[in-house]
């Protein structure tokens, strides 16, 4: 479920904990679609730190935001990836669209640096 | 192998029940006390099994999806059985990023994530006659270690 979100400039923070199934996706997609329509938003950073569980309908959710920001020239980050949900984004591909990092600081560090 | 315990599951083909699903089948699995990677492994395959009956056997109506779970020794075997729509082509579904439901987000590797995290994936299914997906995990530890089994 979607926890927290903050906005810096063209870039807003988002944290998701719980879980994150097909369930739980639906609500969490339609919560960052409504920050999304704000079109000043360029790049997204999603902190799942919190974050325990992850299945299919998590890539499908980061898939379709990546979709979002790339047709504005922006990101798609996500930090504190956790050791069992790692095996998720190296199964689908996800590595490939998303920017990993530790830390929501090193991902907007790296952002802004850009 | 002999089974050491076996459970089954009926419920609704309602989201809200996936978590409930994949908790019920970890906690059962746990009795064997395997590796908190393995008990990942099968919540994570569960939930893909559970979550296809929900989307795409029963679509908007909703039936009844079925988890039956034997426990052996060294593996469980679980299957997620549902009497919903069925399947044209099993082959064609299990086909990494392939999803008949784009517009809903589906990442299509649902059927590739349960194959890379259990051991073995059998699916049955005809349009019409439901479909039975059956998912083996072996506990390597316990292989190992058979001290350990219980």
């Amino acid at each position: 479920m979607l926890v927290a979100a903050n906005k810096e400039s063209d870039t807003i923070v988002v944290q998701i904990d719980g879980e994150l199934d097909h369930h739980t996706a639906v609500l969490v997609k339609n919560k960052l679609d409504d920050m999304l329509n704000d079109q000043g938003i360029k790049n997204i950073v999603i902190d799942i730190s919190d974050l325990n569980f992850m299945d299919s309908s998590g890539v499908g959710l980061f898939i379709g935001r990546f979709k979002t920001v790339s047709l504005r020239g922006g990101k798609l980050a996500v930090t504190g990836i956790k050791a069992n949900l790692h095996k998720v984004f190296e199964v689908s591909g996800l590595y490939r669209i998303v920017r990993a990092y530790d830390t929501v600081r090193e991902a907007l560090e790296d952002i802004r640096g850009c | 192998m002999e089974v050491r315990n076996e459970m089954k599951l009926e419920f609704m083909s309602k989201s809200q029940n996936e978590a409930f699903a994949r908790v019920t089948v970890a906690a059962f699995a746990a009795q064997n006390d395997p590796t908190l990677d393995e008990i990942a492994d099968i919540k994570t395959a569960v939930s893909e099994a559970v979550t296809n009956a929900i989307i795409h056997a029963y679509e908007t109506n909703y039936g009844i999806v079925e988890i039956i779970a034997r426990l052996y020794d060294t593996k469980i075997i679980v299957e997620v059985i549902d009497e919903g729509k069925g399947i044209e082509n099993v082959e064609k579904a299990r086909e990494p990023l392939f999803t008949s439901k784009p517009e809903l987000e589906r990442s299509g590797m649902g059927f590739t994530i349960m194959e890379t995290f259990m051991d073995e994936v059998e699916v049955e299914s005809a349009p019409g006659m439901g479909t039975r997906v059956k998912l083996v995990k072996y506990f390597k530890s316990l292989v190992l270690e058979p001290e350990r089994r219980y």
